[in-house]
């Protein structure tokens, strides 16, 4: 029984940098290659030297991206161009359009903003990308002759997908983040009944069973609203993408309908180009908006302008969308910097903030916060975390379990505390395994492989007719099948005993019976055979007893015959047979003598 | 395994393929030749059409029944009444016991709403997503079409005198078949049954098999199929281009090494270069001005400077069109070619009441496009070039020639795209009207799916110019041909028109698929065929417990044996074997022993057997030789065992005694 063995290099009872290095018959995926957003120095980045020292394309077998967020995806230019690998990237096609802009967006805070030296450049980017091979859902990519990889809608951001990678008999899904209800602008997440032998599955919310979506909206909407009235400056710091569509498409619609007037902000040039993303790709959004998108694209806002920075300092109340999302660099964190001294202002945390980020502190409720060139900043806006990030919580992490019937589950992006109880729960409800290795650590799974063996069809239907008769199966009457198993260079092949001897070149030696059985029967020969033909057929309607020749009745090798008959109605009768039907000849006689003698 | 037809236009494809107990419908096409027998339905009532005479026939009885039902245009008899069609004739398999249907473009699944709705259906749909929205909207048009021109009256008597009536008309096929078209609360209940798969996603059919859609190239998510049972491997082939234009190239690999090809929709325009038959073809149905060229490489070329030395005489150009596929193409080229030979200014107008929509989905696509087309929206840019067209105002769609807008738009010499290609409804049949008196313009054919000369009858006489340019992207036969090579199937069935000539060249010994070995099957319409496909094997999953069991004797490196005894389990049509546990093992022989089979081979060593004998207190044993081996007397016993190479037999009446005997026998022996 081969395990398979599955170990975090990032995302082990943590979020953020997730990269899970997978290993099953004998091949080795890695599972997303993503960066932490809370560190600055080499913890940034997985620890690539597990695998191997240098170059990694001789100890990987193809590297699978689940969606575009940089805590996925973040150290991809890093592996592939600065470590070294050169093998099969895959991804769906809007995470390969979109990732290469949030790479540079990232890069560009890195190097330009905060001076780093030693990392990926633009052109390190590009020659990343040249490696990835786009795929779209639900298609079946066969990456070597052994492994085949599958994606399924995840919902999470535009273009997320689960994977589903098989190896030989063996197979694992891997999620990635995802969200099992549907939003304003993506759908919920879907995948069939695959029977993993895994299933490793994010946990950010393992413990939180989130509150119906529509009234998070509108304590949203409320917040907003109350801070405009006041004339306070409201800072949502997001992605440019993902998130940021789906609360602008809520803020648009809110303002067209309380016809409010304070101007909303979308900072970054980005807002175009990213809703050109949407319009594009709307075959990956929900089912409302593929219906109406040839009638009103839901991505050209009318009330979402895009933000100059001189407007920072314009006086009255106004809503920006400002990147990042963490607060850890960038516009937001400036914003947040001019702002944050204002108790009329309001920040919003729309999603999870990494700890160690501006945003993080902020939310665990800190008053005075360092930023990096030891500026101390006094918050005395108002701060709401809003969990709007697309996330599966406990609920939808069960329902996901129960779509694809996992035999093991394995955790992964999540607190560790939160994972333990979540653990506890799969086990209670499902009753199956579960693992939450920490990053570094490496969880065995043993995996018990069903072994495929092609039967000859004449065995099989031979089989099934036997015990299956037409129309009315019973499916309480097992069907036995018996026969030799060949296994010939590693292929299984289960067949007739005759056809087996020959295909292993033997002489079958044929061992045959006949044995007399006195029987008491009444009348002539010939109305004692009917007799008998009939007791045997009426205790067994699936196997009838065939008359052939004078008097000699037939059932596979099993032959009766008269032998002879005197004045007392006493029969002699002949019974022979091959060993291989043993168990049909004792049948035979037995019932033979309880009806008649 | 049978192949079942069920209809008559290889282009427009529906057949029945049964295999291993599954029923699949191979496409749904419908075939909408019959229109052509019909006058053309104009949008504002046409004096002239209104006007034509009634066809007279010999026999003034015959004239009492039809009452005018037939309408007579240059020496063409036309009916007068609302429009219907063929569907797919289910006359010789019931569609109720249909599990699947795989749908491989758009053009091939028109049917489905007949199929579905108006029998006992209760199967499944497949169809990739953009054949699923561009075969809607083709069906949405076609509707919109014949239901924006009613016609109260169904004219149905001509068809009791058809043996009376000239061609091509006597000819129709099956014409009490005939039906009218779906509705649009049709088309919605059909296509909501449709579920909609990827290229390459494997998809289990009951069990029992799997099938699989692979790029064809023939249009936006056009796709064949692999249909696989886990050993046996069918491809289907329907519409195929091996051209670059804007679709995924196709995907000849997964078609390689089947057991099955099955090869349909080859392109429509096989004759190569009928240009001197076509001159005399055009005298004799009166065009004075015909200009014919064919589909070859170069087509792009012709068919634009023809369009272009249209415009600069002042003239406009007419195309009836489809509103997707071969239209994007169209769209793409000839703006290009208008720029270069200074022609920006002249405006393109597409009619359609799904041209928006159509324009529009065309650009959501790009997983489904060529990797040119692809790479543009990582930009991100829209895909196709008319996209830009629109914004920049040189491309114009409408719903109608109605619609709000257009009469301030209009201008002339202009390119009008519309349909129908058949000319029987839709947009073109007013402009036909409008334009078919003034030499300076022109009709443009492009889409091969009507014999353009029947499509214009009912117009004649005409003085624009007529080009008939049919742009058709599917195999023509020497790719066919090479195709088959490549791909080298065990055995390939094709309808059976593709084995001869075809009728307008029948001297063409090149349009056939080539002689084969095996043969190649001909699929004629209406018909069943056997196919010489047989299984042979099946697919068990054994039960790790029940593997674990097992006791392999090796006989040699990499070749071992063991006997297994399982419960065998069946699942939807899944096979599995498990661990036979003891209380359930004896139901068949419920008071017997039971015993697990065994199976010895090798010969006998008499003394090693007569050891054991003694052994087990059978002293008296009496060995006798024979000619063929030794016999062994056990007299006290009355038991004999007769010892033959590698045939032994027991005569023993002494049940007890007997099971020794075969237990030591079995001890002499090696067993599997």
């Amino acid at each position: 029984m081969t395990d398979i063995k599955v170990t975090p290099l990032g995302a082990g009872q943590d979020v953020g940098r997730s990269c899970i290095l997978l290993q099953m018959g004998g091949k080795n995926i890695m599972l997303d290659c993503g960066m932490h957003m809370g560190y600055n120095d080499e913890r940034r980045f997985p620890d690539f030297s597990y695998i191997a020292d240098g170059n990694l394309t001789e100890s990987l077998d193809c590297v699978i991206i689940s969606h575009f967020h940089l805590d996925h995806c973040g150290a991809l230019p890093f592996m592939t161009e600065m470590v070294g690998y050169s093998g099969p990237i895959y991804m769906t096609h809007p995470t390969k359009a979109i990732a290469p802009i949030l790479l540079e967006d990232m890069r560009k805070v890195a190097v330009e903003r905060k001076g780093e030296t030693n990392f990926f450049t633009s052109a390190h980017i590009k020659d990343c990308m040249k490696k990835v091979i786009a795929v779209t859902l639900h298609q079946t990519v066969q990456v070597d002759s052994e492994i085949e990889i599958k994606a399924y809608y995840a919902g999470h951001v535009l273009g997320a997908a689960m994977f589903h990678v098989k190896v030989g008999n063996q197979s694992v899904v891997y999620t990635g983040d995802y969200n099992m209800t549907p939003d304003r602008h993506l759908g919920a997440a879907w995948i069939d009944k695959c029977r993993p032998n895994i299933l490793i599955s994010e946990s950010t919310y393992a413990t939180t069973i989130r509150d119906s979506k529509r009234c998070r909206e509108r304590d949203f909407l409320k917040k907003v609203h109350d801070c405009v009235d006041r004339g306070g400056k409201v800072l949502i710091p997001v992605f440019a993408l993902g998130r940021a569509q789906e609360l602008c498409i809520l803020l648009e619609t809110y303002w067209e309908r309380m016809n409010l007037k304070a101007p909303i902000y979308f900072a970054v040039g980005l807002t175009e180009k990213a809703n050109n993303y949407y319009k594009m790709f709307i075959t990956w959004t929900n089912q409302k908006i593929r219906k109406t998108f040839v009638q009103r694209n839901m991505f050209d806002f009318k009330h979402i302008r895009p933000f100059d920075k001189s407007y920072a300092d314009t006086p009255g109340p106004m809503v920006v969308f400002a990147t990042p999302g963490m607060l850890h660099a960038g516009l937001s964190l400036q914003l947040f910097k001019k702002w944050a001294p204002n108790e009329n202002n309001m920040l919003i945390m729309p999603g999870y903030c990494v700890s160690g980020t501006v945003g993080a502190k902020v939310l665990s409720g800190a008053k005075k916060v360092e930023t990096e060139n030891r500026q101390v900043i006094e918050v005395k806006m108002s701060v709401q975390y809003m969990s709007f990030s697309a996330h599966a919580d406990a609920k939808g992490i069960m329902q996901l379990i129960q779509y694809c019937e996992p035999q093991n589950v394995l955790l992964v992006h999540g607190e560790g505390v939160k994972m333990e109880f979540l653990k506890q729960k799969i086990q209670q409800e499902y009753g199956i395994d579960c693992y939450m290795p920490a990053n570094g650590e490496s969880a065995y799974i043993p995996c018990k492989p069903v072994v495929p063996v092609d039967v000859s069809l004449s065995l099989l239907k031979k089989e099934m007719a036997l015990y299956d008769t037409v129309g009315a199966p019973d499916p309480k009457r097992p069907c036995r099948m018996h026969g030799v198993l060949v296994m010939k260079d590693n292929v299984l092949r289960l067949m007739e005993p005759e056809k087996a001897f020959g295909e292993l070149g033997l002489n079958r030696h044929a061992i045959r019976f006949t044995s007399c059985l006195q029987l008491r029967l009444p009348g002539s020969a010939s109305r004692a055979m009917d007799q008998i033909q009939l007791i045997l057929n009426s205790q067994n309607t699936n196997y009838p007893v065939k008359p052939s020749e004078e008097g000699v009745l037939n059932l596979e090798s099993v032959s009766i015959k008269m032998e002879s008959t005197d004045k007392e109605d006493r029969k002699s009768m002949m019974i022979s047979w091959a060993l291989q039907d043993e168990d049909l000849a004792t049948w035979i006689m037995s019932s033979l003598r309880q009806v008649i003698v | 395994m049978k192949i079942y037809s069920l209809g008559a236009n290889p282009n427009k494809p529906c057949n029945i393929l049964n295999f291993k107990g599954v029923s699949l419908m191979l496409d749904c096409g419908l075939d909408i030749n019959s229109a052509l027998h019909f006058l053309p339905l104009p949008l504002v009532a046409s004096k002239r059409l209104s006007n034509l005479p009634n066809w007279i026939p010999k026999d003034a009885q015959d004239a009492a029944l039809l009452d005018g039902e037939l309408k007579e245009c240059e020496n063409r008899v036309l009916v007068d009444g609302p429009i219907e069609i063929l569907p797919p004739q289910s006359d010789i398999f019931d569609i109720c016991d249909v599990d699947t249907i795989l749908l491989s473009n758009h053009a091939c699944m028109l049917a489905l709403p007949f199929i579905t709705e108006e029998t006992g259906f209760k199967g499944r749909v497949y169809a990739t997503e953009p054949t699923l929205q561009i075969g809607r909207l083709y069906m949405e048009e076609l509707v919109n079409y014949l239901e924006r021109t009613p016609k109260s009256q169904r004219a149905n008597r001509w068809k009791q005198v058809i043996q009376s009536l000239p061609p091509p008309l006597s000819g129709a096929l099956r014409p009490n078949d005939w039906k009218k078209v779906y509705s649009t609360k049709a088309i919605n209940a059909s296509l909501a049954k449709v579920r909609m798969v990827g290229f390459n996603e494997k998809i289990d059919i009951c069990g029992a098999l799997t099938v699989m859609a692979v790029s064809s190239g023939y249009s936006l998510g056009s796709c064949n199929w692999i249909i696989h049972s886990g050993y046996e491997k069918i491809a289907y082939v329907s519409a195929s281009s091996t051209l670059t234009t804007h679709p995924r190239p196709m995907d000849q690999v997964a078609l390689r090494n089947a057991d099955l090809l099955i090869l349909t929709a080859l392109t429509q325009t096989p004759v190569a270069n009928p240009d001197s038959m076509l001159g005399e073809f055009c005298m004799a149905v009166g065009i004075t001005k015909c200009v014919y060229i064919h589909s070859s490489p170069l087509w792009k070329k012709i068919l634009i400077s023809f369009t272009a030395s249209t415009l600069r005489s002042g003239g406009s150009c007419l195309v009836p069109c489809h509103p997707s596929g071969l239209l994007y193409d169209l769209f793409e080229c000839l703006s290009v070619h208008l720029d270069n030979i200074g022609l920006s200014q002249i405006p393109l107008f597409f009619f359609s009441p799904v041209a928006e929509t159509s324009l529009a989905y065309s650009n959501i696509f790009a997983e489904w496009l060529s990797s040119g087309k692809q790479s543009k929206v990582y930009l991100p840019e829209e895909p196709f070039p008319h996209a830009h067209l629109i914004k920049n105002g040189r491309l114009k769609h409408f719903p109608s020639l109605h619609a709000e807008g257009f009469t301030n738009e209009y201008r002339q010499p202009c390119v009008v795209f519309c349909g129908h290609p058949s000319l029987r409804f839709g947009n073109v049949v007013h402009f036909i009207e409008l334009w078919g008196n003034h030499s300076n313009h022109s009709i443009v054919f492009v889409e091969p799916d009507f014999p353009y000369l029947e499509a214009l009858a009912p117009y004649q006489p005409l003085t624009m110019k007529i080009v008939h340019c049919p742009i058709d992207t599917s195999l023509s036969f020497t790719q066919a041909n090479k195709l088959i090579r490549d791909l080298k199937p065990g055995n390939l069935l094709v309808p059976d028109v593709y084995l001869h000539p075809p009728v307008s060249a029948p001297l063409r010994s090149d349009l056939v698929i080539q002689e084969l070995d095996p043969p190649a099957l001909g699929m004629k319409s209406y018909q069943v065929l056997q196919l010489p496909i047989k299984r042979k094997q099946e697919k068990v999953h054994l039960d790790p417990a029940l593997a674990s069991r097992l006791e392999p004797i090796q006989f040699k490196t990499g070749l071992s044996a063991s006997t297994l005894t399982g419960k065998l389990d069946a699942r939807d049509n899944k096979f599995t074997l498990k661990v036979l546990n003891e209380e359930e093992g004896g139901t068949l022989y419920s008071a017997a022993e039971r015993m697990l089979p065994r199976h010895p081979w090798g010969s006998v060593d008499t003394t090693q057997l007569l050891h054991l004998l003694s052994q087990h207190g059978l002293l008296d044993a009496r060995v006798e030789d024979t000619p063929r081996g030794v016999v062994i007397h056990l007299p006290r016993e009355d038991t004999v065992i007769q010892l033959e190479g590698s045939n032994t037999h027991v005569y023993c009446h002494d049940e007890a005694l007997r099971r020794t005997l075969r237990d030591i026998l079995l001890q002499c022996l090696p067993c599997l």
